[in-house]
Formats: structure tokens, sequence, C-alpha cells
């Protein structure tokens, strides 16, 4: 093992870490947040990836059927309830934001072909699509049981996850599918070849997690967020709705994992039930920062990212066991160091 | 007068439905072999609804890729359906699975996995287990073959960390043995894998004259595109397992010049004119291609195909000797598969014999390589 392979290693590790790390984040938020343990969150990196795919093949991505049905479904359900309440005003804003939209973008899509558009429209337009999913989900699947036990959410998050799947069988189908890079830039780094897409991954993940640290540092809703994240019922009597909050962090964890999709779609192939592999390791490395700790999370994940591209070089054949037995030491240290809290076991 | 009518149809009905010949399907349409499984679930709507004169009804079920699902379909099925015979499944696991029931219940079984085990020793369970799909060995021999031809010497090798892989790998080690061929690295990786640098590296640093990629599907461009990019000058070999389009796509130019053995249908309009093969393999392309779009056939679908043209040719033979929905109809199907001589199939070649339930031989696989976006014939 020379120093180039060592290079090459580390940068593949870094690389994919990036990518867990955002995963890590977006699963630590909304844990903190709605106490869900998300498992669905690698489906939208693996949506994200397809719809962008299916868009530049020129398809109607299955993406858009699922977004009108979810939306219609959202207004079906919170249209009842403004009529009930007679708050006759908020209906047309509600049916144009979920029913409205994603029918202007299934139309749109059928006007004008969207395999002819520039890159970043094509981009933006998959990230249209599937990042609303994520606030329709937390509406359909979680608020009905905001209260409920961890371990009621967790059972809630391994439906939605097998729904997910399936859907995506259907969407896009059994086959995989792989962007055009962004950039085909490359450098030599101590004599080992670096891709321009390998840093844009990392330098797009990097400016999404200062991004992210500026959201919570210093927009109000951030601080709505971690209001809630420290103290639901104070925060709620503040005036911080736990709907809101829970709608922003679903929001927010789609559009990372959306995002993420759309990042490693050129460097390798993205197949209907990729998301869920990347997602479990992106919650190994949360699972390091205790689901709760952010920097951490992401410093675990980058450790997932290297050890998983090590392990590849030396027992190419036992990677996946050994990147998963690291939860082991881990919660063994974990358990050890840190003074157990029985959170909220009211019911 | 209407009465009686009415009593004339419903007893002519009632012969009818006891004289269907029913066909239990259980394919992995869903789960991770679902790039096999739909193709051959597409192939079994085109199969003829009429052999010998008596109407056939096939009953197909998706087993998901779970051979638990696969067991509780073909239970279904016998039970419920009452088949006279099962096509199943897509995999190896979920055939070897299959297999119990079908004994129990005396029922024969037409799989269209891939690995010899499922055939392969004869014994008293496998006497009512027939396959379509070709051995992994036969393939392997053709890349033996083809690398000694060559002159290559030393071979690394890559694969799922799967049953397949694993297979492959078994096969491959056996015979490049055999032809004093040295295997220096031998790498797994996992058909989900964001990356195969690390393994790629490793084969690098063996420095091997050729590479076989031991995958299926799409997944298998992943090392090759890797190994590409990493800057390998050898010889890429792929396995059958890759041989659809969606590979081609997924591969873009990475995948060009990878050599692989497949069956003559791929690339059923290239073969000469005096291949055995080509007739037969040609009409199933067509049906296919008819009913899905241009360019949508795969080897795989081709192996429910041999299913529905091996029935073809034994259920008139078993219709002379005993009625549908009985047990003897069941062991005469039995027989007359087995007394299967020189039926050309999409793939090959039939010839079955009681130790031999596979029935191809070297007709039933060509090399082919990947030139300009399509399977080229190798000469």
């Amino acid at each position: 093992m020379d120093l180039q392979i060592l290079l090459l290693l580390g940068q593949d590790g870094v690389t994919n870490g990036a990518i867990y790390a955002l995963l890590a984040l977006a699963l630590v938020l909304i844990f903190a947040v709605t106490r869900v343990i998300f498992i669905p969150q690698g489906e939208f990196v693996a949506y994200g990836a397809l719809t962008l795919a299916s868009l530049q093949a020129g398809q109607v991505p299955g993406t858009a059927w699922l977004l009108l049905a979810a939306g219609t479904a959202v207004a079906i359900l919170d249209g009842a309830r403004h009529v009930r309440e007679g708050r006759y005003g908020k209906l047309p804003t509600l049916l144009f934001v979920n029913v409205g939209l994603p029918l202007a973008a299934a139309g749109a899509l059928f006007v004008v072909p969207p395999a002819g558009l520039p890159l970043a429209v094509q981009v933006l337009l998959a990230l249209g699509l599937v990042i609303p999913l994520g606030p329709m989900l937390y509406r359909l699947a979680y608020q009905p049981l905001a209260g409920a036990s961890v371990l009621v959410l967790l059972i809630v998050s391994v439906a939605v996850h097998l729904a997910l799947i399936g859907l995506g069988l259907l969407f896009f189908g059994a086959e995989g599918s792989r962007t055009p890079a962004f950039t085909d830039i490359s450098f030599e780094l101590a004599e080992a070849p670096l891709q321009g897409q390998t840093i844009l991954v990392v330098l797009a993940s990097a400016v999404l997690i200062a991004g992210l640290y500026f959201f919570f540092e210093r927009t109000i809703y951030g601080k709505a967020l971690r209001a809630t994240a420290m103290n639901r019922t104070g925060a709620r009597l503040m005036g911080v709705s736990s709907t809101m909050a829970g709608k922003l962090s679903f929001t927010l964890a789609a559009a990372i994992g959306a995002f993420s999709g759309v990042l490693i779609a050129p460097i390798t192939t993205i197949y209907y039930d990729s998301g869920f592999l990347i997602g479990l390791k992106g919650f190994v490395g949360a699972i390091i920062g205790g689901l709760a700790s952010y920097p951490v999370a992401a410093l675990g994940a980058i450790l997932v990212g290297l050890l998983e591209s090590y392990s590849s070089f030396w027992a190419s054949a036992f990677k996946e066991v050994i990147v998963f037995t690291l939860i082991i030491p881990v919660l063994l240290w974990r358990s050890l160091t840190s003074r157990h809290v029985e959170e909220e076991e009211e019911e | 007068m209407s009465r009686k009518l009415a009593l004339a149809v419903l007893a002519a009905f009632s012969t009818a439905a006891f004289a269907d010949i029913n066909v239990g399907v259980s394919v992995s349409a869903t789960g991770p072999a679902a790039s096999l499984g739909i193709p051959e679930k597409n192939t079994i709507a085109l199969l003829p609804t009429t052999i010998g004169g008596q109407k056939v009804n096939y009953i197909v079920l998706d087993d998901a890729t779970d051979p638990t699902a696969a067991t509780r379909n073909i239970k279904k099925l016998i039970t419920e359906n009452k088949v006279d015979v099962v096509i199943g499944s897509t995999t190896t696991p979920n055939s070897l699975a299959m297999m119990d029931v079908a004994v129990e219940n005396e029922t024969p079984l037409i799989s269209m996995a891939g690995s010899a085990i499922v055939v392969e020793p004869m014994d008293a369970k496998r006497h009512w287990v027939f396959k379509t799909a070709q051995n992994d060995a036969h393939m392997a021999t053709a890349i033996v073959q083809h690398m000694t031809d060559r002159h290559v010497q030393t071979v690394a090798f890559i694969g799922f960390a799967d049953a397949y892989g694993e297979g492959w790998f078994k096969e491959f080690a056996k015979i490049a043995e055999a032809r004093k061929l040295k295997i220096v690295a031998n790498e797994r990786y996992q058909r989900n894998d964001t990356s195969v640098t690390g393994q790629v590296l490793k084969i690098l640093a063996a420095k091997p004259d050729a590479v076989l990629v031991g995958g299926a599907g799409t997944p298998a461009a992943l090392p090759q595109k890797a190994l590409k990019e990493k800057g390998y000058k050898g010889l890429i070999y792929q396995t059958h397992g890759v041989a659809n389009n969606d590979f081609l796509r997924v591969g873009g130019k990475d995948v060009e010049g990878a050599f692989l053995p497949v069956g003559p249908m791929v690339v059923a309009a290239q073969l000469p004119n005096d291949n055995p093969v080509k007739k037969s393999a040609l009409e199933y392309v067509n049906k296919y291609e008819a009913a899905h779009g241009k360019g949508s056939i795969s080897s795989f679908g081709g192996h429910a195909w041999d299913a529905g043209v091996l029935l073809g040719n034994a259920i008139p033979q078993a219709l002379k000797k005993a009625q549908p929905g009985t047990k003897e109809f069941r062991k005469a199907l039995r027989d007359a598969l087995e007394g299967t001589k020189n039926l050309p199939g999409a793939h090959g070649i039939f010839n079955m014999s009681p130790e031999d339930h596979q029935g191809f031989d070297q007709r039933a696989r060509v090399m082919v390589t990947i030139e300009k976006g399509t399977w080229k014939l190798v000469k």
C-alpha cells in the first residue's frame, strides 16, 4: 500500500463520507425535532437522483404523479378540517400549494420536453419535484401520530420506507441510472488523479453544512426548530407550532436527501433501493453523534466513509460487516460515558 | 327449452374447465432480482394460450426475490389453483426452496435460475426439476476458452458479495485452474455500493492481464467504470448476467470492448443463417419486441420463453396419456419433459436425459463484445 493508494482511498472515503454526513445531519435534525427515526431518509437520495435521471432521459418522472397524489391527499385532509372549522379563506392557498403547483409542474413537463433543458434547470426541477414530498409525508404519515412513542414512530418509518421503495420500483424500474458529470475537470494531487466531481461533492456538502449552521444560529425559523428540539412543550408555550416545526424539519431533510442524490448520481449508479444502504450509513454516523450532536454526527459519518473505503481495499467481502459492526463499540462507549436520560416515557 | 340449453352450456363449460391445463408461475418481479424477473413475467404473457388443442391458464405470482415467498407461492399454486406444472423461480435460492414442495406434490418444476445445483447432482428430488437457463459452468468455460485464446496468463476477479458472485468465482476458479490461468486477485462488492475504488486499486496493484466482473445487470458496470477511470488497459470480461440494454445505457462508453458469453438469442440477428438456434431465437425476439418496443429484449425473458417451448413440446405427449388436473398427467408431463430431444429454444437446443435436466450444449452460448453501444458477435 503506497502513498498514492492511500490518497486515492482517502479521497474516495471523504467523498462518500460527505454524503453520509449530510444524511446524518438530516437524521439528527428530524429526530431532535420530531423524535422520528427517519429510515426513509435514503429514499430521498434515490428519488432525487432518479428523478433527475428520468428528466434527462426525457421522461416525466413518476415522482411528479406521487407529488400530485400526496398533495391531493394533504389538500383533502386539511381542506376538510378548514371547512369543518369554517375557515374558508384558507382553502384557495391550500389548494394552490398542494394541488395547483404539482399539477402545473406535471403539465409543464408535458409541454416542455425536459431533456432539452440546461442541466441547472433540470436539477432545480428534480429538487422541486422531490422536496415537497418531505412535508407532505410528515402531514400524511407522522402528524396524526405526533404525540406517539418513539417506537410507534419508528414502526411508521419502516412502513413509509417500504412504501417508498415499492413506489420507487414502480416509477423508475429495477435497473439503475447514472447522470452525466457536472464537470469533467480533473486534477493531480501527489500523482493521484482527483476528479472535479469529487471536489464538487465535498464543497457542496461543506457549503450546505455551513448553510445549515447559519440557518440554526441566525434565522427565526432555525431558532424555532432548535427550541422545539430542546423542549417541545416549552416551545409550544412560546408560540412555536410543533406541526410547523415538524413540516419544516421534514422539508429540510428532504432537501438534503434530494440534493445528495443529485450530487452522487454522476459518480455512481443509483437504483430504486440504493437509498436505504446510503441512509443506513448516514444513520451509523448519526448514532456516533448520539442522535443529538450535529458536529459529532458529521465527523462520525466521514469516519464511516473512510472506514468503508479502506476496508473495501483490505477485505472487500467483509466491508459492510466492518462498517456496521462499528455501531457496537460506539454504543458501548456512549452508554458508558453518557448519562442515561429516561426521556418522555409519559404514556 | 331454455333450461335445457342452460344445462348444456353449463355442462360444456364445466368439462372445458376440467380439461384446462393450469400452469403456475412464480417470478421475482420485485426485490433484488427484479431486473431479471420483470422480462420473465412479460414473456409469460406472450406464451401460447392453447397447447395441443387444450386451453392453458397461466397463474403468475411474484415472490419478491424471497425464498419464503416462493415457497408460499408454489404451495398456493398447487393446493388452490391445482396447477399441472410450475415455472419458477428467477433465482437459485428461490428455485431450491420451491423444489421441496414440487417434489412432495409430484408436480414438475421448470426453473429459470442460473446455477447448476438446481438440477445437479441428479437425485430423487431433482427428478421433478428442469431448468432452462444455461449452467454457470457452460458460460465460465466459454470465458476461460476465450482468455486462453488471447494468451491471458493472470486474471483478477471482482464479483457480487452474494450467491451470484460466489457461485461464479467457484465455477471460474475450477476451470481456470485446469487451464493454468492464475487468479491474482479475488474481490467482492455489494450490488448497491456507491464506490469500488478500494477493490479496483487492489486489482490494479496485482497487474492482471484480464479482469472478470462477476455481477448481473447494471451494478456490473460500476467495477468496469472504475477500472477504466483508474487507467486499466487489459481485457475486461463480464458474465451473461449483464446482457440487457440497461447495462449498455448505464455503462456508456466505459463498457466498450468488454467480452462476455451470452445465449445466442441476444445476438440472434447476427447469427449465421445455418445456426440451428437462429430461427427459434428470432421468433421470440420478434414477438417480445413487437409487444414491448424495439431494443427491449433481455436474455432473461428468453429463459421463460424456453420454459414455454418445453411445455409446448411436452404437453401434447402428456395429453395422450392422461387428463390435465390428475396425478397421472403430471407424471406423464414430467416424463415427456425428460424425453425432450433436439428441441430448439431461444437460448439453445434442448436434449434432456434422465441425468441432464438442463439439456444445453455448446450451441447455447456465443462470445460477444460491446461495440458502439451494441452487442457484437465475436467470430
